[in-house]
């Protein structure tokens, strides 16, 4: 209902006809489903087929926010893009801060529901009441930081979500690009977009969001706020050295997987690329998104280095080890410089230097010939890396090799098993051996290989909430279906994940429970997040989703040196526990009892 | 006396945090167009700066309003007393720092009142960049300079 953290209105922008409706936000799936991504997942499930061609006209794109998305709740400026992921082939859901969520908030809308295919490209405009779809035609083929300064500027400093050129081509991996520098990153929302002809969307608000009890949710803002501002990690460690902190102690736990995991995940270079590091090179200050406190954001800039000079932000952690450890590069100038390209272009760089580092391996075995790539493409060429990188940004020769993903591009050359993915999505920089729970959570992770469906780093390395060993596997089950719906739940409110550092369901589950009026108790809003898992998880089923599993690297190779010498990673045993948690079926089918339970039947 | 805002660029970090609370503490809504405060980030340069309303000893927006809405209360604040505004928008025109605000959608003025005595936007910045305080505690900068001799020369005399 209007005035509870929403706005209690959703557009629906028909591409084909031309059309643009208003709609009444649903508000039992609000309240059933949180927000952001499990309110635009439900949206989704209910309007589109699972068997659909992810880049047909067909398909789907939605933009949803959530009832904390632009108040001072912590970090509350996320939104979420939802689709079925043409990487993957199973539902993409993709977060991202900056501001342009709160902006679509105090437009008067709630989210965005695209469908079919304009004829030719358009963007969509929104002032307040205004929308309506414009021209794009002189944006095609331009690039996110140029198509984002000439729609701001002409729409009186209005915020812009756009894609590159990668995304207007479909490339498997092109994010949907915000602010500039925000990404809805993984999985290839950015390649929907383009199927569907849609350049960007063009947001300025004057309105407002209001909440159900002002007073009690300042209350709860405030003390979440005063434990983050507090919090060793969320009020000093993440400001000052950004996501990048994790590279010397991911590296001393053994578990930065090194030269795409073929030479095991202890690197005696990693210092070259760390936090510490790129503050005494490249980094000019930190930045927030939207109202946090946290400010991880890196802005950064490469003088005096030729062809890697540039101005930008990040890298993030696991843009830093894709492009570093992944690929052997020392070099954090070619590291920054390369992330600038994924920045500019709208490209996931955690899947492109997956993709290079594993094309790098294939190189060096010989399964790639020099002829097909252009030039040698060894393991720690800064060069080389970045110039691919390049040529996937451009779709220029081998470039569009590496924008099929590692998966694609080593099953072309006889190798799928030296894809380091699951479902066809790049692992990020935590080696499934050393830390075993964070293997568990890539393994079954409702979109791939992916971290932030639930972050066992937290427990297995940095010890929060509680310390955990990360070579043992008792006890990774349960907890990580916890982090798995509690991380359902944080995103679907639109807070940032990285609060979570610092707070729990009881900060969360205040905020939450204040902005919309609810009486609900914490583990009550907590089954929210179970709900959506599942819902994600029926939705793959019904789509066609892969087994739950890791490379056979992960599970055969025993990693050669560093702290967690000798280990493999030890699925099955945990995979056992983690069913049984989630109360599914010995296969991972969640039964017909839970489904009714969590009133999905 | 009244608190005195102190902006702090280098620490800003552009969340606009203030403009929430001012617009939350005045409106009881979250939306940045009606707060006194706004945030301007220069992206090239990497720099973000805070701007509200100074309370200055000579109050242009107070001298021009022709009603007495606008004026200096017992505490040293200039206040904005909407009962007795006309909306004529004059004080908006005078206020050489633009920090007088008009609202198309609320058909109102709005400017900073401190709060009451403690400021929002300070009191819940996270790093600092706007500080309110005693105008008679602000920062020295000639003290902040002889603090730097003074380190200086003790390296050289060390």
């Amino acid at each position: 209902m209007a005035g509870k953290g929403w706005i209690g209105t959703i557009l629906r922008v028909n591409l084909t006809e031309g059309t643009i409706k208003k709609e009444p936000l649903n508000m039992q799936d609000a309240n059933d489903f949180v927000g952001a991504r499990g309110l635009g997942t439900k949206y989704y499930c209910n309007e589109v087929d699972p068997k659909v061609d992810p880049l047909s006209p067909e398909n789907k794109l939605i933009f949803m926010t959530g009832p904390l998305t632009g108040t001072a709740a912590t970090s509350g400026g996320r939104y979420e893009v939802v689709s079925k992921a043409p990487l993957t082939g199973i539902i993409g859901a993709a977060n991202s801060g900056g501001h342009f969520g709160p902006e679509l908030k105090y437009a008067g809308y709630d989210g965005i529901i695209f469908e079919g295919k304009a004829e030719n490209p358009v963007y969509l405009h929104i002032e307040d009441e205004l929308v309506e779809l414009l021209d794009a035609t002189e944006f095609w083929g331009v690039g996110v930081h140029e198509v984002t300064d000439a729609l701001s500027e002409r729409h009186g400093n209005a915020r812009v979500a756009t894609i590159g050129t990668p995304g207007e081509r479909m490339m498997l991996f092109s994010g949907v690009m915000n602010d500039k520098n925000r990404a809805a990153g993984r999985g290839g929302m950015g390649a929907v977009m383009g199927s569907k002809n849609l350049k960007a969307v063009v947001v300025r608000g004057t309105g407002g969001v209001s909440v159900a009890n002002p007073e009690a949710f300042m209350d709860e803002v405030i003390k979440a706020r005063t434990i983050l501002r507090e919090h060793p990690v969320t009020g000093a460690g993440l400001g000052a050295l950004g996501t990048e902190i994790l590279v010397n102690i991911v590296n001393e736990v053994g578990g930065l997987p090194l030269r795409n995991g073929r030479d095991g995940s202890y690197w005696e270079d990693a210092d070259d690329t760390s936090g510490e590091r790129l503050v005494e090179t490249h980094l000019i200050k930190n930045q927030g998104c939207f109202g946090c406190t946290i400010a991880c954001g890196r802005v950064t800039k490469v003088e005096g280095r030729g062809d890697f000079d540039g101005f930008g932000e990040g890298p993030e952690y696991e843009a830093g080890w894709s492009y570093g450890a992944a690929c052997g590069v020392n070099d954090i100038a070619a590291i920054v410089k390369a992330n600038f390209i994924c920045n500019e272009q709208g490209m996931d760089p955690i899947t492109l230097g997956s993709t290079v580092a594993c094309a790098m391996e294939l190189f060096e075995m010989g399964a790639i010939p020099e002829e097909d790539i252009g030039f040698p493409l060894r393991f720690g060429d800064a060069e080389a890396m970045v110039k691919l990188t390049q040529m996937c940004a451009d779709g220029e020769g081998f470039g569009n090799t590496i924008g099929l993903g590692s998966y694609r591009l080593a099953e072309k050359y006889g190798h799928p098993e030296l894809s380091m993915s699951v479902k066809k999505q790049e692992m990020p920089a935590y080696d499934g051996r050393a830390i075993q729970g964070i293997g568990l959570e890539y393994a079954t992770s409702n979109r791939g290989g992916c971290h932030v469906r639930g972050y066992m780093i937290s427990p297995e390395v940095l010890g929060i909430p509680l310390k955990m060993d990360p070579l043992v596997t008792a006890g990774k089950g349960a907890l990580l279906k916890t982090f798995q719906d509690l991380t359902a739940l944080c995103d679907s409110t639109g807070i940032c994940l990285f609060t979570t550092f610092g707070i729990g369901l009881p900060e969360i589950a205040g905020q939450y429970r204040e902005a919309v009026g609810s009486t609900e108790t914490d583990e009550e809003i907590l089954l929210k997040g179970e709900r959506i898992w599942n819902l994600e998880k029926r939705f793959n089923m019904e789509a066609g989703v892969e087994k739950d599993t890791l490379p056979p690297r992960l599970l055969r190779e025993a990693l050669p040196d560093g702290p967690a010498k000798g280990k493999v990673s030890e699925l099955q045993t945990m995979l056992a526990d983690y069913y049984e948690a989630r109360n599914w079926t010995a296969d991972g089918i969640p039964t017909e009892e839970k489904l009714a339970e969590l009133n999905l039947s | 006396m009244p608190k005195q805002l102190v902006v702090d660029p280098k620490k800003c970090v552009a969340c606009r945090t203030c403009e929430l609370v001012c617009s939350f503490k005045h409106n009881e809504e979250f939306n940045p167009r009606l707060s006194n405060v706004s945030v301007f980030h220069y992206e090239e340069a990497a720099i973000t700066v805070p701007i509200m309303c100074m309370q200055c000893d000579e109050a242009a927006c107070a001298a021009i309003c022709p009603t007495g809405a606008l004026k200096r209360d017992a505490d040293g604040v200039v206040t904005h007393d909407a009962d007795r505004c006309i909306v004529c928008k004059m004080c908006v025109s005078a206020c050489p720092l633009g920090n007088v605000s008009y609202s198309p959608a609320k058909r109102k003025i709005f400017k900073c009142d401190l709060c009451g005595g403690d400021p929002w936007c300070a009191q819940h910045c996270p790093t600092g960049a706007i500080s309110a305080v005693d105008p008679f505690e602000a920062p020295d900068r000639k003290k902040l300079a002889a603090d730097k001799l003074k380190a200086a020369t003790e390296e050289v005399l060390a």
